[in-house]
């Protein structure tokens, strides 16, 4: 590849992460101005719980992704960690030894999922419809239609409590810690540029001294962990532990990541372009909503979103090169 | 490089592998039958057969059309929201006029499938925008604007012509009608796919789609008639869905994707496109409803049902994958030469 299409492409992602950044202040702004309770601290705090569960699983999907892989089954692992929460609770268990099993657990079936991947090299797209199918059956299988409520209220509190005074939600602090964390490793560490090697040439990454096979199954884990993780959190915010919790969520996580910019093919992207791709979709969601407008009617400006964010760039690299 | 040698492994012993591969399946439907048969015999009543056939026919259609996307490479993931839209269309249209005939209906159906089928297609291949990311995207917009005209509200079978309702109970010759209409859509996909240019041109671009570009076959054209198909058959699965359950709502078909493109993996079709056939992805459709209705009658928990789909897809796959892998090892064994 010569050094000159590497700068255009480096400049075109350059471009859309600082296009969708701009396009999101752009929404807040409007939003802030046009819908009347949108810009209160009240609704800051429902916006960032509303988009807890998207922003933290679309970090790891984000990795996932950029190596040139899916996972389809994190809002199943969301569902079992929620449901394996409710079914420890209801069997007395205390909640300091619930919340690490979950997150164990998410380990475990991310593990699943790396196995099949890595180990046998199965597409990664029908065992995450496998797993999908898989862990959200065994939700059910675990909690039945059931829910489970009356979490320990110093959890629930601080889940849906403020810093202080502020109108600064505590999850924030999650979601920014660990933004942090993926975005370091995946933009200023040799395993984030590991990633990138095997998302543009998993063959070429092999003979780099890479190991892909490892690294893609470690990132599978950590997607689990992630689920499992946000599925504690869902139960705490909505103190209610249900199998169906988070259904449908992989395909607004996907939405989201795509949104901001990452490559479905694998080797492009940055993890700021899929934060502000959550935030926009989030925050639409949440104006929208305010407006009256019903969550159904928001599926076509996600749709939309989604197919421009690719359709774009490539019409703008066409239209440049004529 | 090795999922284009093991296709191409596949390819060349095709018939052995293809045969052997929906023998399994049609074994692992035999013996759950005679199980779930022998522990309770009313499984095999009439009425037991005829509602698995009537409940497979819609997911066999939306399954043939995915199979007929797969092969080329892609994936269809807005077919639930396209037979949505479908149904509420067709469903409001008989509401208002109730003389309309049956094959009309069906063809009103299957031309708003085929509208957003075509709308795939373009993205896909003239926007360059990967299939899952474009039907993703459309599988929101459809969905989005079923709601927009339905709002809350909902079409019941006394709003249906009788004529309609009974076409959805109707039988010939002791099939249900539903069933026949499953079948013909199955049989002429098949003909097609296995004994003409155009259907050896969709294997041809999901083997290599760059060699099949440089073989002259005209791909832009073939994956828009890929994506045309899957969604004129979501049509008409809508229209199957409004004539069986009578009761339309904006939210009809929901997440039934995810089911479509299990039983497609199931029935053998690789997702990397090239292999399979659309007998298998129907044999995928009828396991998979075969094993919803004998969970009911062995008593076994429902909620069962989603992780033994799941369980059966990561089978599939892995098993698929063992016998391309032993294809491939057994042609290099007798030295001829592969990839």
């Amino acid at each position: 590849m010569s050094a000159e299409l590497t700068q255009t492409r480096v400049g075109r992602i350059a471009n859309w992460n600082v296009a969708i950044i701009a396009i999101t202040v752009l929404v807040l702004i409007i939003a802030a101005a046009s819908v009347d309770s949108f810009g209160t601290g009240q609704n800051f705090g429902f916006l960032v719980l509303d988009l807890l569960p998207i922003a933290l699983v679309a970090l790891p999907m984000t990795l996932v992704i950029v190596t040139g892989e899916i996972d389809l089954s994190v809002a199943s692992t969301l569902g079992l960690s929620s449901a394996v929460m409710g079914y420890l609770w209801n069997a007395n268990q205390p909640i300091e030894t619930i919340i690490p099993i979950c997150l164990l657990l998410g380990a475990v079936l991310g593990a699943v999922n790396g196995f099949f991947v890595t180990v046998l090299g199965l597409p990664s797209l029908a065992v995450t419809i496998g797993t999908l199918a898989l862990y959200r059956g065994l939700a059910f299988v675990v909690l039945g239609d059931s829910a489970v409520a009356d979490f320990p209220a110093v959890y629930t509190d601080w889940v849906t409590g403020t810093i202080g005074s502020t109108p600064i939600p505590n999850v924030l602090i999650v979601i920014v810690i660990l933004a942090a964390v993926f975005g370091v490793i995946l933009h200023a560490t040799p395993i984030g540029r590991a990633v990138f090697a095997v998302g543009a040439g998993e063959q070429a990454a092999r003979f780099a001294g890479i190991r892909p096979g490892r690294l893609k199954f470690w990132l599978y884990v950590a997607s689990g962990v992630i689920a499992g993780l946000a599925g504690v959190l869902w139960t705490l915010r909505y103190s209610s532990a249900r199998a169906d919790n988070g259904a449908g969520l992989e395909l607004a996580v996907v939405a989201a990541v795509l949104l901001g910019g990452v490559s479905i093919f694998g080797g492009k992207g940055a993890l700021p372009g899929v934060i502000a791709g959550v935030v926009l979709l989030g925050s639409l969601q949440n104006a929208l909503r305010l407006s009256d407008v019903s969550n159904e009617a928001l599926n076509v400006v996600t749709g939309v979103l989604l197919i421009a964010s690719v359709l774009g760039p490539n019409l703008a690299g066409k239209l440049r090169r004529t | 490089m090795t999922a284009v040698q093991l296709t191409a492994a596949r390819r060349n012993s095709l018939s052995v592998v293809l045969r052997a591969r929906e023998l399994g399946i049609v074994i692992a439907l035999g013996l759950l039958v005679v199980v779930t048969a022998i522990s309770n015999p009313r499984f095999l009543s009439g009425q037991s057969v005829r509602d698995i056939l009537l409940n497979t026919a819609i997911l066999a259609v939306l399954a043939v059309g995915q199979a007929v996307v797969v092969i080329t490479r892609n994936i269809d993931l807005s077919v639930g929201s396209v037979l949505g839209l479908s149904a509420f269309t067709v469903g409001t249209l008989l509401q208002n006029n109730p003389g309309l005939p049956v094959v009309l209906a069906l063809l009103v159906g299957a031309a708003v499938g085929g509208v957003c089928g075509v709308l795939n297609g373009v993205l896909v291949r003239y926007g360059k925008v990967p299939a899952l990311v474009v039907t993703l995207g459309t599988l929101y917009v459809v969905r989005g604007v079923t709601y927009f005209w339905a709002g809350g509200s909902q079409i019941n079978a006394d709003e249906l012509p009788p004529g309609f309702l009974s076409f959805g109970n109707a039988s010939l010759l002791g099939v249900p009608v539903l069933v026949l209409i499953a079948a013909l859509a199955l049989v002429v996909t098949a003909i097609v796919l296995r004994n003409y240019r155009v259907g050896r041109e969709l294997y041809a671009m999901g083997s290599s789609p760059q060699a099949a570009q440089l073989a002259g076959i005209p791909v832009g054209r073939r994956t828009v008639g890929a994506f045309l198909v899957s969604g004129a058959l979501a049509g008409v699965a809508g229209v199957l869905f409004a004539a069986r359950f009578g009761t339309i709502d904006a939210a009809a078909g929901t997440g039934l994707e995810l089911n479509v493109v299990a039983a497609v993996v199931v029935g053998g079709v690789a997702v990397f496109g090239g292999s399979g056939s659309v007998w298998g992805a129907a044999l995928g459709a009828l396991l998979l409803t075969t094993i919803g209705s004998a969970l009911a009658v062995l008593e076994i928990n429902q909620f069962w049902q989603q992780a033994i789909v799941g369980g059966l897809i990561l089978l599939a796959i892995g098993a698929d994958r063992l016998v391309a892998v032993r294809v491939a090892a057994g042609l290099k064994k007798r030295g001829s030469h592969v990839g």
